[in-house]
C-alpha cells in the first residue's frame, strides 16, 4: 500500500501546559509510544506552583499530517491545558544545557580547554585528569562542541532536552 | 450540598446525586466498603454480573440504549484487569462509561500487595481519563468530575480507582453542582465561516453523499432528527457506518444502507464516484474507506466530528468542522435555509439515476434454500417478526453482526448496539443484558454467533437472575465463521483452528441455566420456533442452525478501493481477491 502521506518529515519544537498531577507525563509519554510517534526530545518541570502547571517541551519529527494529528492527540488529553507548536508560531528560543566530562593529560587537555573556551562552555568541575563542562546553547551546537571534544578524552554527555519559549511580549 | 460521610458513602452519593439508576459489579475486598455503603441505600440499583468484562458490556449497552452514562464497580487487580477489554471496547466506540475500581490501601500501593495492580498505569491507554484518588477530600468532586469527563465531548469511558484507606476516611462531601472541570470543555458550535462554505458546497453538489457516523447517535436524538431534516431538504443519499444505524431510517427511499467493506454496492459506489462528502460523527476508520489512495478520489470533503484529533488523520479533508453533531446540523439547516439554496435538481435525478442501477445490482441478494437456513434469511425473518415491536438488537462480532447490519432495518438512533471499533467478541450478550435493564419493558435480542456467544455466555445466569428475559438467537454454522472466510480469502482455505469443535447442546445449556432453549434447523419451521421465542418470558437461548459454508458478501477486499467489491452474483475468485499488499491488512 503507497503510503496516504510522502510529505517530508519535519521537526518541530511544542510546547505543552499541563497539570502537575500523577501521571500526566506517563500519559504523555504513552501517547507517542502507544501511537508510534517519534520524541527527539522532552524536557518537563513545574512552572507555577500555585496553579500546579507544569509545561512540557517536546520535540518531534513527522511529516506535517503526523505532526497535526500529534497535536491533536495531546490537545485531547483531560489534563492538558494547553499545545503550542512553536515552529509554527514564529521563531522561538530553543536552548538546551549540556555537561560534558573529558579526561586527558598535556596537550589534549589544552585544547579541550581551548574549545570549551571558544564555544563559550564553562568549566564547572577539574581534576589533575578531567574536566566536566557546562554549555548551553542550540542543541546544534552542542552537537558540534561534544564531535570535537570526541578526540580530546570524551568520557561522558548528560544533556538536558531543549527548553523553548516563543518570542515577543506574548505567552503561549 | 456539603457534610462529612466516608469514601464509601461519598461514593453512593455521587451516583445518587449524578442522577444514576443502575450499575453493575462484582464484589471483591477492595471495594468491599461501597457495598457496605450500597447496602444502606436503595436509589441504585445493582447487578451483580459473573465476569468484570461482562459489567463494562452492560454498562455499554445500558449508555447506548439509553443516552446516560453507564456505571461499573469492580475491585482491584483481577476486577480491574477483566474490566479492561470492556473499556478499550468503549473507548473506541466512544461509550460514556464511568468505572469505579477498588484498589489496595494507599500504604500498600507499590508493594505487590493481594490483588493489587497499577490500575491507573494499565487503563491509561485504553481510558478517555482516569484517576487514583488519595485524599478523600479529593474524592467527591473527583466522582462528578468522571461523568463530565465520560459524557462531555466525545464521550469515553473514565475510571476512577479508590484506595480502600480512601473509602474508610471521613471527608467533607459536595455535590456536583458547580462541578466544571477547570480545563476540559469541548466546543460544540462549529465555525460559522466553515459552515458556510460547507452550506454552499453542498448547495452546488452534483453528487453529493452524506456519511454518517456513531456520533450522529452520540449527539442524541435531536441530532437524528435534523440530519433527517437536512436530508429531505436537500434530497441528497444518506450511507452509515456500522455505528451509525439507525441515525437515519432504513425504510426511507434515500437511504443507500451501510458502507463499507460490508457495505453495500450502492453506498460505496456513491461514496467512490460522489463530488461532495459531508461526513456527519464518523471517522474514516479503515473499515470504511477501503484502500485509503483510492478512497473517494474526486470528491471534496466536508467533515463535522467534535473531536479534532479525528480530522485529517486518514483522509485530508477540505472544509473541517469542529463541533458536536446537533449544534453543527442545526446552524447547517439555518443556513442553508437563509441562502434559500437550492440543489441542482437535474444534477441530483441523474445522481439518484447512477445510484438506482447500482442499486439494481441487489448486493445483499443470496441463494435462499429449501433445506437449510441461510444466515441471511434467519436474519431476515427475525427481522420480519419484531420489526414492529419496541425492539432492541445487540450483536456479537463475525459475520453474524454482518448479516444482521444488512438484513436487520433500523428506523431510529439507540436501538442497534454493536462492538464498532474493537470488535469484542462477547460483546452481545451481556450489552443486552444491559440494554434489557436500561427497558425492562422492551424486547431485547443478541444476534449471537455459536463462537462468540461462548465468550460471555456466563452472563445468562445474571439475566436468569435479574429477569431479564433478553433473546439470544444464535447463527450456529459451526465455524468461527468470518476466521474461515478470510482463511479462504487469504490461505486457501485452510481452515486453521476455525472449527467450532465440542460445542455444547445449546437448548439443555440454556435449560441449565432456568432459561428456554430452542432450536430450529429448516427453514419452514423457523417463523414459528421464533415466535416461541417471543412468546417466552425468560431468557431465551435459540439454536438457530444455518449453512455452514455461506460467506458474508458483498465485501471490499482488504487493501481494495471502494469500486471493487465481491457481489454475490460473482463470489467467485474470492481467494485471488486480496493482493500481496492488501493480505497484511487485517
Amino acid at each position: 500500500m503507497p503510503p496516504i502521506n510522502n510529505e517530508p518529515a519535519e521537526r518541530h519544537t511544542l510546547s505543552l501546559l499541563v497539570d502537575n498531577e500523577p501521571g500526566v507525563l506517563a500519559r504523555i509519554v504513552g501517547l507517542f509510544s502507544g501511537r508510534g510517534y517519534n520524541i527527539d526530545s522532552l524536557t518537563v518541570s513545574e512552572v507555577s506552583h500555585d496553579s500546579r502547571r507544569s509545561r512540557i517541551t517536546v520535540v518531534t519529527t513527522g511529516a506535517p499530517m503526523i505532526i497535526e494529528q500529534i497535536k491533536s492527540q495531546l490537545d485531547r488529553l483531560v489534563p492538558v491545558h494547553r499545545v503550542v507548536d512553536l515552529t509554527v508560531t514564529g521563531k522561538a528560543v530553543e536552548r538546551e544545557l549540556a555537561l560534558i566530562k573529558v579526561r586527558g593529560k598535556g596537550e589534549i587537555r589544552q585544547e579541550a580547554l581551548l574549545i570549551a573556551d571558544s564555544f563559550r562552555a564553562r568549566t564547572v568541575d577539574t581534576t589533575l585528569e578531567s574536566f566536566v563542562f557546562e554549555i548551553t546553547g542550540k542543541p546544534e551546537k552542542i552537537d558540534q562542541f561534544v564531535s570535537l571534544l570526541e578526540p580530546l578524552g570524551l568520557v561522558e554527555v548528560s544533556r538536558t532536552g531543549v527548553a523553548a519559549i516563543g518570542r515577543g511580549p506574548d505567552s503561549m | 450540598m456539603m457534610r462529612e460521610m466516608t469514601g464509601a458513602e461519598m461514593v453512593m452519593q455521587a451516583l445518587i446525586d449524578q442522577g444514576v439508576e443502575h450499575m453493575f459489579g462484582y464484589p471483591g475486598g477492595a471495594v468491599l466498603p461501597i457495598y457496605d455503603a450500597m447496602f444502606h441505600q436503595n436509589q441504585v440499583k445493582h447487578v451483580l454480573v459473573r465476569h468484570e468484562q461482562g459489567a463494562v458490556h452492560m454498562a455499554e449497552g445500558y449508555a447506548r440504549s439509553s443516552g446516560k452514562a453507564g456505571v461499573v464497580l469492580v475491585t482491584s487487580g483481577p476486577g480491574a484487569t477483566n474490566a479492561v477489554t470492556g473499556l478499550t471496547d468503549a473507548l473506541l466506540d466512544s461509550i460514556p462509561v464511568v468505572c469505579i475500581t477498588g484498589q489496595v490501601p494507599t500504604h500498600l500501593i507499590g508493594s505487590d500487595a493481594f490483588q493489587e495492580c497499577d490500575t491507573v498505569g494499565i487503563t491509561r491507554p485504553c481510558t478517555k481519563h482516569n484517576y487514583l484518588v488519595r485524599d478523600v477530600n479529593d474524592l467527591a468532586r473527583v466522582l462528578h468530575e468522571a461523568f463530565y469527563v465520560a459524557q462531555n465531548g466525545r464521550p469515553g469511558p473514565v475510571v476512577v480507582d479508590i484506595p480502600k484507606d480512601v473509602q474508610f476516611a471521613k471527608g467533607i462531601y459536595v455535590g456536583p453542582e458547580n462541578i466544571q472541570h477547570k480545563t476540559y470543555q469541548p466546543k460544540l458550535r462549529g465555525d460559522d465561516e466553515k459552515i458556510r462554505a460547507a452550506v454552499e458546497l453542498l448547495a452546488k453538489a452534483k453528487k453529493p453523499i452524506f456519511y454518517t457516523g456513531g456520533g450522529v447517535i452520540n449527539s442524541g436524538p435531536e441530532a437524528s432528527r435534523l440530519l433527517r431534516e437536512f436530508a429531505r431538504l436537500s434530497g441528497y443519499p444518506v450511507t452509515s457506518t456500522l455505528m451509525g444505524l439507525g441515525a437515519y431510517p432504513a425504510s426511507d427511499k434515500q437511504w443507500l444502507g451501510m458502507l463499507g467493506m460490508h457495505g453495500t454496492y450502492e453506498a460505496n459506489m456513491a461514496m467512490h464516484d460522489c463530488d461532495v462528502m459531508l461526513c456527519v460523527g464518523a471517522r474514516f476508520d479503515d473499515r470504511i474507506t477501503g484502500r485509503l489512495d483510492a478512497f473517494s478520489p474526486g470528491s471534496k470533503k466536508i467533515h463535522i466530528d467534535i473531536d479534532p484529533s479525528s480530522i485529517n488523520k486518514n483522509v485530508k479533508v477540505d472544509i473541517p468542522i469542529i463541533g458536536d453533531v446537533k449544534h453543527v446540523l442545526e446552524d447547517m439547516l439555518t443556513t442553508w435555509r437563509g441562502m434559500k439554496a437550492e440543489p441542482d435538481r437535474r444534477a441530483i435525478a441523474s445522481w439518484w439515476g447512477e445510484i438506482d442501477r447500482w442499486r439494481a445490482r441487489k448486493s445483499l441478494s443470496y441463494a435462499k434454500s429449501p433445506d437449510v437456513i441461510k444466515p441471511q434469511y434467519a436474519i431476515e425473518r427475525l427481522y420480519h417478526a419484531v420489526k414492529d415491536k419496541d425492539v432492541y438488537i445487540t450483536t456479537e462480532v463475525g459475520q453474524h453482526q454482518m448479516w444482521a447490519a444488512q438484513h436487520f432495518h433500523f428506523e431510529e438512533p439507540n436501538r442497534w448496539m454493536t462492538s464498532g471499533g474493537l470488535g469484542t467478541m462477547g460483546y452481545g450478550l451481556p450489552a443486552a443484558i444491559g440494554a434489557q435493564v436500561a427497558h425492562p419493558e422492551s424486547l431485547v435480542i443478541d444476534i449471537a454467533g455459536e463462537a462468540s456467544i461462548q465468550m460471555c455466555l456466563q452472563e445468562l445466569s445474571t439475566a436468569l437472575q435479574f429477569n431479564l428475559p433478553v433473546k439470544i438467537f444464535v447463527l450456529n454454522n459451526e465455524y468461527m465463521g468470518m476466521v474461515r472466510q478470510w482463511q479462504d480469502l487469504l490461505h486457501g482455505g485452510r481452515y486453521s483452528h476455525s472449527y467450532s469443535e465440542s460445542l455444547p447442546d445449546f437448548v439443555k445449556l440454556a435449560e441449565a441455566y432456568g432459561g428456554v432453549g430452542i432450536r430450529c434447523s429448516r427453514p419452514g419451521d423457523l417463523d414459528a420456533a421464533i415466535q416461541e421465542m417471543l412468546k417466552a418470558d425468560r431468557p431465551v437461548l435459540f439454536d438457530c442452525i444455518v449453512d455452514q459454508k455461506e460467506n458474508c458478501l458483498p465485501m471490499i477486499p482488504s487493501g481494495k478501493p471502494h469500486n471493487e467489491m465481491i457481489l454475490p452474483d460473482h463470489p467467485e475468485g474470492l481467494d485471488e481477491a486480496i493482493s500481496e499488499e492488501g493480505k497484511i491488512m487485517v
